[in-house]
């Protein structure tokens, strides 16, 4: 509410002198801070937690057996046998049970409410997904309990430069301020390919919108950095005058959408691209060494198998789908060997979800590209662990079963690459947010408030009088493309 | 009979054949079934020392299957090999029955979006039982053999949309034509059963966009009553026609009526009528309706089939449940209401399957589908019989497919490992008595861009 009233404001402002409007807000013509770390709330002191006698697979190291771990003051404080538990910790037996670092989802819109697409325009590197953070999302939960504790929130593919992302722990419980990740590096989605070229949203009457080809993409992206390049010199330029002591310097006008993109040409934005077909993989290589920037990720990346020397040598990094495929035609050359292929080329590589589907099941995704392709078991569990912390820059905190890292952490049934397995309990922060028993038992009581709120007069069926429900939300199938997804919609026409 | 092989020069020779032709044409042969495969006679094969899961019954160590025409010849531990089997050295390996997938559109829809020709699951109108998938399935689909390498052998390919979408085809996932794919051709009849929120059409699903009315009730009640008579005219339709045919002289020749004569053996309980619902309320009212006309029905979907298991049990009505890997239908289920639902079901005696309920590229998931169900409860071995003997039962095909039984259709896989296993590979697999190579579109591209620098 208070921002919406902010924004209002700022409209009315605008409406008066845009330049006022932007000059206020710069702080003396500074370019916003590439991080704004929102102010998370004091953080409760997490119970400390003793697992005991599991197997651990630290991910970093190895597995070991029989092995305890401690989470005190929500980092991973002791890794070893025989640990005493300090007074007050809850202690979990471990035995026949395995740990695994939280999984890490490179690609997720989970908690971003309403549409992850700006769509009006093809670059929108103006629009910010940390302003679109919904902590009650239910998707955060069912994530939890199934082992994932961090995400990549991107903005959509509707654009050739997308809006702005951001790294996420899923802090259920916790307001959205507490679900950035303090001091990760912040980024920004661009896309190629079928998407920002909207060719498979062509609806009668709907205007086009350029691009309309990928020749058109190329183009789009050239023309932004071209403009972000000359916006640049002339802060560049200004800034220079101010230092030489020039008086009566009047500066640039400041432009929200290139300041991500001088951001990027500086290095202090990630660049996570989504893109399928090996050519415009290739074309933004092209751009990004012509402008002297790397891409961070190529999100998807479903050809890149077929580039993945040329991914390496521009030192970009990969996060993909191990086997989604064929969906749509950029799609039909996707192979399960994609992953593997990848890291054989010494690409660091990830798994994700772009689905609230998947993201519930990424142990199982990784351990295919053991089949697909013959990864080893630890390359398989990095693909959901620490090579997604590498890709998000938050590696120093997360994605391994190491003393001083962050107690993100699962309990796991079984092995985790085990069909049969379930996670038992997810700890974030050392913070017990997922336990399945507890989860359990909590479902009688749910169960009788739902009963109750049933029974309510708003909630009595038309025929009995009462004010009829709204439509219950239609079936969310699995293997979606939540990066397609505009609106709330389409999956009544199943 | 003799049985011909390919000589070794053959294979070379055809082997230096494919290697001339392009990258392009090579990744599309290998979502062929070579031709010479379906004009010689299958060969004879025994499986030899493998662990052998035959689902029907117990599990046989170091044990030997034979193959013979197409058919599992014999299975057991002390089995004499026919003279010139091909021998297949399976110890350390575990044999199962190709997995079953009872609820995809194999075959008809190869580029889903942004790509309508080659597209054609859904006919237009809403009663077409005269609509029938055998004639459009697509046997170089390259879905096919992607799906078959992973274990998979056999699918029900179905039409969609509409109330009554069209027949269902039951077929296996290797062959050059429709024909030598069906197992069935016309497997079950596929209704969108009339619900409100979505189900029955295009014009329900307006309707439902405006909330639970007492309009949107209506005429979901509305169309249900079109679909009762449909059902009712089949069934006279069958009746005239009976009467005609043994009394031509003096019974006047009833006329020809294509959906009338499509829905017949359906209207008569004769074959399966696979009616899609999620919720407890349209479940209810599909097992009902099915009833009242004494249809065969079988529930597609099943979301909330657990919240109505005791009544599916009475009415010893099966359920193919395409559902496990969906999210829960409210916010408030439990996060795991779809992971459980087998097990729930299972637990009541309710006859059930697991399916993807994918059109096609993401079939080759079935076991790790069934896996998930395993993890939240559903015993392991209910879990494997969900993706092989159940669906075969429930679609009338167990006389011929779902387990290691002597006589039934040589569907087999050999893995090295559990077959519901992501990390389990696959060794070798027969389809339809025949060894199919473990080569896919995947299987090409990966070969040819692998070692790319």
């Amino acid at each position: 509410m208070k921002r919406l009233l902010t924004l209002a404001i700022l409209f009315m402002v605008a409406g008066v002198s845009a330049e006022a409007q932007t000059r206020g807000r710069g702080g003396g013509g500074q370019p916003r801070a590439a991080a704004e770390p929102a102010a998370p709330t004091a953080p409760a002191a997490a119970q400390d937690t003793l697992i005991r006698n599991a197997t651990v697979l630290t991910v970093s190291h190895g597995t070991l057996n029989g092995t305890d771990v401690l989470l005190h003051g929500g980092k991973i404080t002791a890794v070893g046998q025989n640990l005493k538990a300090p007074d007050g910790a809850r202690v979990i037996d471990g035995t026949g049970k395995f740990v695994l670092p939280g999984i890490i989802d490179a690609h997720s819109h989970s908690m971003m409410d309403g549409s992850v697409n700006e769509c009006t325009r093809s670059v929108t590197s103006m629009a910010n997904t940390r302003d679109i953070l919904n902590p009650t999302a239910v998707d955060i939960y069912r994530e939890l309990a199934g082992g994932t504790t961090a995400a990549l929130l991107l903005h959509g593919s509707c654009n050739s430069i997308g809006g702005l992302s951001t790294t996420v722990k899923l802090k259920w419980g916790h307001p959205a301020a507490d679900y950035p990740v303090p001091g990760a590096p912040p980024g920004i989605k661009f896309a190629l390919g079928e998407n920002p070229k909207r060719s498979n949203f062509n609806v009668p009457g709907l205007q086009p919108r350029y691009p309309a080809t990928r020749m058109g993409v190329e183009e789009t992206i050239r023309d932004a950095f071209v403009r972000a390049r000359d916006y640049k010199r002339d802060w560049d330029d200004y800034r220079a005058a101010v230092a030489r002591g020039e008086k009566n310097v009047i500066p640039p006008r400041r432009d929200l959408e290139l300041d991500p993109l001088v951001e990027v040409l500086e290095g202090k934005r990630f660049v996570h691209s989504h893109c399928y077909r090996a050519d415009e993989i290739l074309m933004l290589i092209g751009i990004a060494d012509e402008f002297g920037f790397k891409v961070r990720t190529f999100q998807h990346v479903l050809e890149g198998y077929k580039v993945a020397g040329e991914i390496a040598r521009h030192g970009a990094m990969a996060s993909t789908f191990t086997d989604f495929w064929g969906y749509k035609m950029e799609a039909y050359d996707a192979i399960a060997y994609n992953a593997a292929v990848l890291v054989r080329h010494g690409v660091v590589t990830s798994v994700n979800s772009d689905s609230d589907e998947r993201a519930r099941r990424l142990n199982i995704e990784a351990a295919k590209t053991m089949r697909y392709g013959g990864l080893s078991e630890e390359e398989a569990l990095k693909l959901v662990t620490l090579n997604p912390a590498i890709q998000l820059g938050i590696d120093k905190h997360m994605g391994s079963i190491d003393v001083g890292k962050d107690a993100d952490v699962v309990v796991w049934s079984a092995h985790p690459f085990s069909v049969y397995a379930h996670p038992e309990q997810t700890f974030v922060d050392g913070e017990l947010l997922f336990d399945r028993q507890a989860d359990i038992a909590r479902r009688p009581q749910l169960e009788a408030e739902r009963k109750a709120l049933e029974a309510a007069d708003a909630n009595r069926a038309p025929a009995a009088g009462g004010t009829p429900p709204r439509t219950p939300p239609s079936v969310r199938r699995a293997y979606t493309d939540d990066d397609d997804v505009q609106d709330v919609q389409e999956d009544n026409q199943r | 009979m003799k049985t011909r092989r390919f000589s070794s020069l053959n294979v070379t020779l055809l082997a230096a054949a494919l290697c001339l032709l392009s990258s392009t044409a090579r990744a599309q042969d290998t979502d062929r079934t070579d031709p010479s495969m379906t004009n010689t006679p299958p060969p004879t094969y025994v499986i030899r020392g493998a662990h052998v899961v035959t689902v029907s019954g117990a599990a046989l160590d170091n044990a030997t299957v034979v193959i013979e025409g197409g058919r599992i010849s014999a299975v057991g531990a002390n089995v004499t090999a026919p003279a010139g089997a091909q021998t297949i050295d399976a110890s350390g390996l575990w044999v199962y029955p190709g997995m079953i997938d009872a609820g995809t559109n194999m075959g008809l829809a190869e580029v889903e979006s942004g790509a309508p020709g080659t597209i054609d699951t859904q006919e237009l109108g809403d009663m077409n039982p005269n609509v029938a998938v055998f004639w459009a399935i697509n046997p170089s689909s390259s879905h096919i053999a992607v799906t078959r390498v992973g274990g998979v052998t056999s699918v029900l390919s179905m039409p969609s949309g509409g109330t009554i979408s069209g027949q269902a085809a039951f077929i296996n996932l290797a062959g050059t034509s429709p024909r030598e794919m069906a197992v069935a051709p016309q497997a079950a009849l596929v209704v969108d059963f009339p619900r409100v929120g979505g189900g029955g059409g295009f014009a329900a699903f307006l309707a439902a966009q405006q909330g639970i009315t007492q309009d949107a009730l209506s005429q979901r009640d509305r169309r249900i009553d079109e679909l009762r008579r449909i059902f009712r005219d089949a069934e006279a339709y069958g009746r005239a026609q009976d009467a005609y045919a043994k009394d031509p002289k003096s019974v006047p020749r009833p006329p020809t009526d294509l959906k009338l004569a499509a829905l017949v053996p359906y209207a008569r309980g004769e074959r399966p009528v696979v009616f899609r619902a999620e919720r407890e309320r349209d479940i209810r009212n599909a097992v009902r309706f099915a009833d009242e006309l004494k249809l065969k029905p079988v529930i597609i979907g099943g979301s909330e089939a657990w919240k109505v298991a005791p009544f599916l049990k009475e009415r010893n009505v099966p359920v193919i449940l395409d559902s496990v890997l969906n999210l829960p239908l409210r916010e408030d289920d439990p996060y795991d209401s779809l992971f459980e639902n087998a097990a729930k079901l299972q637990a009541a005696g309710v006859r059930f399957c697991i399916s993807t309920g994918d059109s096609g590229a993401h079939v080759r998931d079935l076991p790790f589908h069934a896996g998930m169900a395993a993890a939240y409860g559903l015993p392991k071995a209910e879990a494997l019989k969900a993706v092989t003997l159940y669906p075969a039962q429930i679609l009338g095909v167990a006389d011929r497919l779902g387990s290691i039984e002597q006589g039934k259709i040589a569907n087999l896989v050999v893995t090295d490992g559990d077959l519901l296993e992501a990390r389990t590979n696959i060794r070798h697999l027969f389809i339809n008595g025949r060894q199919i190579p473990l080569t896919s579109r995947h299987t090409v591209l990966y070969d040819e861009f692998k070692d790319r620098k």
